[in-house]
């Protein structure tokens, strides 16, 4: 499965915020999406969603273009991982991640016992089993979190788009959801996410996309996006990259900001 | 002693709405409404001015149904058949549309505050009746009047919030130019109360207003069985689906609901229940908002069975609100005014219940 960004240009009336930015994703691939706030990340992510139109240029998925997809088969290809959120009404867990069937159920039909499987199989597959008879208004944002991820894998999506996965989360949990990450990579997804941590990058993704300011644009392995010259370019800080030693003795990079 | 008393009580209910909640097929929750319903219908036969016990109320089915011996003066048999019968299944229809539109609104504007009334159908459907005892139409002419201008009222709504929001859907666009509808209609209400004639006219309109069934006739059954079914049915085959638009509209586009196509289908539809209910029993308010918090409270917000009980309980509470209004004083009492005054306290404790949650 592979996501073709190309050359698109996208934005709100008649106001271009994106312009003619090209970006290929294959399953296995995470993308980082960097950029200082209000550069049209999410702008980005609606364009891709189909949240709004793309003005000029292609997103393929396997050589097909996806502006002239119904709602239901891009569901089923592209699964969406919102912000941890709070509904305004008390659902089970359960009845959430079952909500990711969607796209598989007719208009006038409800769950089967299949699509309620499926959801459960989501569940223990992030370890959150023991939540399903919870209410989603009163687990924790990181718990919460987890469950909107589990609806997007009861979509059994190939490609995972993720709005900042660990903002507003604690410590642990941002560590718990970037593993996910990892694995559900490694289990053949293509995930698109947007953080605002460069350290994130350097732990999940195998590219980053970094957006600035003035329609500047770079796509690259991490190694060669992520650096002391570019961030502060792209934020304005200046900052050092530092190296340490993960446990297999793997390099790992992380990103300390200069205060003075 | 008193505070314990209620604690313990205060537990039981907390017990006994979990266990409601957590029974598997909450289909055992519908079904025991069903029987309240039936109970409450029965009971409403036998009650009102002319009395009719039950064993006569039984004769008499049986009579029509199977023929026998007549022990009944011919008065009865009228009350029964030409005016309890035809208000009762009027008062379950109309409760039951009120709070069928209510409820989806709710989910559909992703808050439990909000009521059929929100997109202008109900003044809208005011103004229509206002403006044609104005004119003098008859009972027939009143009704028609009303439906028509209530469904015209959301329709300008919808276009004008169109014309706003310009190709982008926007809720939020949608629920102020309701607001601006609203005011309007209430506003012309007030215009044709203001021009209408003190004696007959004014008090005519008032009355109406205020919201009644005393006049509802086998006719006015047949008119609202129409609309009623047109609305309820499609709500409950989409019922699922509106699940998925309660957490909202890009959510639900991500999991691939045209949400557009059920929004539509859905505004349709409660416009359809909330214009008829208005046109036949007049303005009756707060059981589109109360009814679905009362239903959610039994059986969570999950549409799949929150949309039947909230269906039920709304015909069964307006079927025992107008049993009220109709047997408490000598001269009946419209039924608007009693479904606020049971309304308005109740929606009070709702938002305090709310609060000593979050505390």
């Amino acid at each position: 499965m592979k996501m073709e960004i190309k050359n698109i240009t996208c934005g709100y009336g008649k106001k271009n915020i994106i312009n003619g930015i090209s970006i290929d994703v294959e399953s296995g691939e995470i993308l980082c999406l960097l950029g200082p706030n209000g550069v049209g990340k999410t702008t980005l992510f609606k364009s891709l969603l189909g949240f709004l139109k793309i003005k000029e240029g292609q997103v393929l998925i396997d050589g097909e273009e996806i502006s002239k997809w119904s709602r239901k088969k891009l569901a089923k290809v592209v699964g969406y991982v919102p912000q941890a959120h709070n509904a305004s009404f008390e659902f089970n867990v359960l009845d959430v991640v079952v909500m990711g069937r969607a796209a598989y159920i007719g208009a006038i039909s409800s769950p089967s016992k299949e699509d309620i499987n499926i959801a459960e199989q989501s569940l223990k597959a992030l370890g959150i089993y023991f939540l399903k008879d919870r209410l989603y208004t009163e687990i924790s944002g990181g718990e919460r979190q987890m469950v909107l991820l589990a609806r997007a894998l009861t979509q059994q999506p190939k490609i995972l788009i993720m709005d900042e996965p660990t903002s507003n989360l604690d410590y642990g949990n941002q560590v718990r959801v970037l593993q996910q990450v990892n694995e559900l990579a490694r289990k053949g997804l293509a995930i698109i996410m947007t953080t605002h941590s460069p350290d994130h990058a350097f732990l999940c993704s195998s590219k980053v996309a970094l957006l600035q300011r003035n329609n500047i644009f770079k796509v690259g392995s991490v190694h060669d996006i992520v650096t002391e010259k570019n961030l502060n370019e792209a934020y304005g800080v200046n900052v050092n990259i530092v190296k340490t030693l993960g446990d297999n003795g793997e390099e790992i990079k992380s990103c300390i900001p200069l205060l003075n | 002693m008193i505070n314990d008393a209620s604690i313990i009580k205060r537990e039981k209910v907390s017990i006994s709405k979990e266990t409601l909640r957590l029974r598997n097929g909450k289909n055992s929750v519908i079904l025991i409404l069903s029987l309240l319903l039936i109970l409450a219908i029965i009971l409403s036969f036998t009650m009102g001015r002319y009395a009719i016990s039950l064993s006569q109320l039984f004769e008499m089915l049986s009579y029509k149904i199977f023929g026998g011996n007549v022990t009944w003066t011919q008065s009865v048999e009228t009350v029964l058949f030409k005016v309890r019968i035809p208000r009762i299944v009027v008062a379950i229809l109309i409760g039951g549309a009120l709070a069928t539109a209510g409820v989806v609104y709710q989910g559909l504007f992703k808050n439990p505050m909000v009521s059929p009334e929100i997109l202008g159908a109900s003044s809208g459907s005011g103004f229509g009746a206002a403006i044609a005892i104005l004119l003098s139409f008859n009972a027939a002419g009143i009704q028609m009047s009303a439906f028509l201008f209530g469904l015209g009222a959301v329709f300008i709504t919808i276009i004008i919030s169109k014309c706003v929001s310009g190709s982008k859907n926007n809720i939020l666009v949608l629920v102020l130019t309701g607001m601006v509808v609203n005011t309007l209609f209430s506003s012309f209400i007030s215009i044709t109360k203001y021009l209408a004639d003190t004696d007959d006219k004014l008090p005519a309109i008032t009355f109406w207003l205020m919201g009644g069934l005393s006049s509802v006739s086998l006719k006015d059954l047949l008119i609202l069985l129409i609309p009623f079914i047109l609305g309820v049915i499609p709500l409950m085959l989409i019922r699922w689906k509106l699940n998925v638009l309660s957490f909202g509209e890009e959510e639900a586009q991500g999991m691939g609901v045209d949400t557009s196509k059920i929004r539509m289908v859905t505004i349709l539809c409660s416009t359809l229940l909330t214009a008829s209910a208005v046109s036949i029993g007049g303005m009756i308010g707060w059981i589109g908002l109360i009814i679905p918090h009362i239903a959610r409270l039994i059986v969570g917000p999950n549409y799949k069975v929150l949309l039947p009980t909230s269906a039920l309980v709304g015909g069964i509470f307006l079927l025992v609100v107008d049993d009220i209004a109709r047997c408490l004083f000598s001269i009946e009492i419209p039924i608007g005014i009693l479904t606020s005054l049971i309304g308005a306290p109740f929606f009070l404790y709702l938002l305090f219940n709310e609060r000593r949650k979050k505390e």
